[in-house]
């Protein structure tokens, strides 16, 4: 085969294997549905996941909330200092922590705590035939193994959103009322004035979108392990990657697609 | 008749001569591997068949077929009139209520104790009396010799125990059908004896259709109405346990007595 042939057969191959996997994730979020349907949700199961992917993660989603807060704030009171208004940073690290970091770092996070677990739990399960085990016993691995998962991650979510935009906020304060002694009326007022529902509603919304494809993809990955303890490793690194990475995109066309239902400064 | 196994009847009796299980023209393959080259096999009620054959020549996965785990290139797989190999996996409980399955590894849940792990197939059918689970869940436990470990996890207990909590969860919901892949292994000769004398328990009193995958020949020929010996995707042999051991065929006999071509 000559060389542009070898090329094209090569992003063919890609451009397959691209398809095929959205297709299986396609399938796996139709199963949910079904089981969603069902009304078969096996509470105690979704309340152990809560206590798993939102109990948790708070420790890891407020620290890093509240750390990003604190060094954006450091940041940009320097810059706006030199403009004259610096009493404005509070405004804009909240609204940006609303729109953007509270969900996206909140997002990253239990991408790699929570879909690392889901992805490894599975996986072993999988690989050890205890997936095959509840099928023979007439349980449909989405209904016992994702579903609860994907509840808990729907209601745990906006929690951890929340948290990770609330603590963020707080620290941004301490930086600019302790570290530069910035009045904190002038702080919370800006803050206030300048944020609204519409932000907090975005923030909201990502944390639900985020939260649905971590668990699609990391639930995809373990129930795909094969291989033994190689496959599900493998599996539980690419179901960190891929949602780490799918996120991230999702989030760019996500924040266009929301600032026209909630444009920025409208209010 | 043994107390302990009085929960365990089928839920439907049927005649002695009726096909529970066919299996016609299987054919599968994995990669470039031809595992099964057309297998037909069919498994009257209340029978106990044993598979036998060297590894990896298709017995687990003609016995995976059966429950739907494995959906065969070509051929047909029909349990109890049923066509299994066309229903989607959410039809598929109809089958899986009639057919159970022992796992080679035994596959317990690791995060639920012994108890949990056998009371699983009745609380997911919707039994709700607590205490006709624990009822059937303990009489389950003592015929595998297991009701004193009853609130250990799966990682505390030896392979022998896995396997036998695996039987107490395979046999505990009545099924019509159980699938045993490699009851055996990983057991002591007690508790192996103990095992087969609960197949044929299950056979003779219950009527229970099994089909078991077995290298174990001395429980082949205490357990077994039939004997079909996989070797290259087909079945070499099918007969009782007699014709097996008067079998003239070399490979049936050097399988059967342990004899290899090997010369050191």
């Amino acid at each position: 085969m000559s060389f542009p042939l070898n090329i094209l057969a090569f992003i063919g191959q890609i451009a397959l294997h691209f398809l095929t996997y959205l297709g299986q994730v396609a399938e796996l979020a139709k199963e949910l549905l079904i089981a969603l349907r069902s009304g078969v949700w096996r509470l105690r199961l979704v309340a152990q996941q809560i206590v798993a992917i939102g109990y948790g993660s708070q420790g890891v989603v407020i620290v890093t909330g509240a750390f990003t807060g604190a060094v954006f704030t450091f940041q940009s009171y320097a810059k706006f200092k030199e403009f004259g208004i610096e009493t404005t940073v509070g405004a804009v690290v909240s609204v940006a922590l609303c729109r953007e970091l509270g969900p996206v770092l909140a997002g990253l996070m239990v991408a790699g705590r929570v879909g690392a677990a889901m992805a490894a739990d599975i996986g072993t399960m999988k690989v050890t035939e205890q997936v095959d085990a509840l099928r023979v016993m007439g349980v449909h691995p989405v209904d016992y193994l994702v579903l609860p998962r994907f509840l808990a991650m729907m209601i745990s979510m906006p929690f951890l959103v929340a948290e990770s935009v609330s603590f963020g906020l707080f620290a941004s304060y301490l930086v600019t009322s302790v570290g530069y002694d910035m009045p904190a009326t002038w702080y919370m007022t800006h803050m206030v004035d300048h944020t609204n529902m519409e932000d907090l509603s975005i923030g909201m919304i990502k944390g639900f979108v985020f939260g649905m494809l971590i668990t699609l993809i990391s639930c995809h990955q373990g129930l795909a392990a094969e291989n033994g303890a190689v496959g599900v490793g493998a599996g539980t690194t690419r179901a960190v990657v891929i949602s780490s990475l799918v996120l991230l995109i999702v989030n760019f066309f996500l924040s266009i697609a929301l600032n026209y239902v909630f444009p920025i400064g409208a209010t | 008749m043994n107390p302990t196994l009085t929960t365990m009847i089928p839920r439907t009796i049927h005649g002695p001569d009726e096909i529970f299980i066919d299996l016609r023209g299987l054919r599968k393959r994995f990669g470039s591997q031809q595992v099964l080259d057309g297998i037909d096999l069919q498994i009257k009620h209340g029978e106990t068949i044993c598979l036998i054959g060297p590894s990896g020549e298709g017995k687990t996965v003609t016995m995976k077929h059966v429950i739907g785990l494995i959906h065969p290139d070509e051929g047909d797989v029909y349990v109890a009139g049923m066509h299994v190999n066309v229903l989607k996996e959410r039809q598929m409980a109809a089958v899986r209520q009639k057919v159970s399955m022992l796992f080679q590894g035994a596959a317990l849940f690791d995060y639920l104790t012994v108890e949990e792990n056998v009371a699983f197939p009745l609380l997911e059918r919707g039994l709700k009396d607590k205490a006709e689970v624990k009822r059937r869940v303990m009489a389950a436990l003592e015929a595998v010799d297991l009701d004193e470990h009853a609130h250990k996890y799966p990682t505390n207990l030896s392979g022998g125990m896995k396997k036998r909590t695996g039987i107490a969860r395979a046999i505990i919901d009545r099924s019509e059908c159980i699938l045993y892949d490699e009851p055996n292994s990983g057991l002591d000769p007690i508790g192996s004896d103990i095992i087969d004398q609960m197949i044929q328990r299950m056979q003779k009193r219950y009527g229970v259709t099994s089909i078991v995958v077995t290298h174990d020949m001395r429980s082949v020929f205490k357990i077994a109405t039939r004997v079909a010996m996989l070797y290259r995707g087909k079945i070499h042999f099918l007969g009782t346990p007699e014709e097996l051991r008067n079998s003239p065929d070399k490979l049936v006999q050097d399988f059967i007595n342990g004899r290899s071509d090997v010369t050191c």
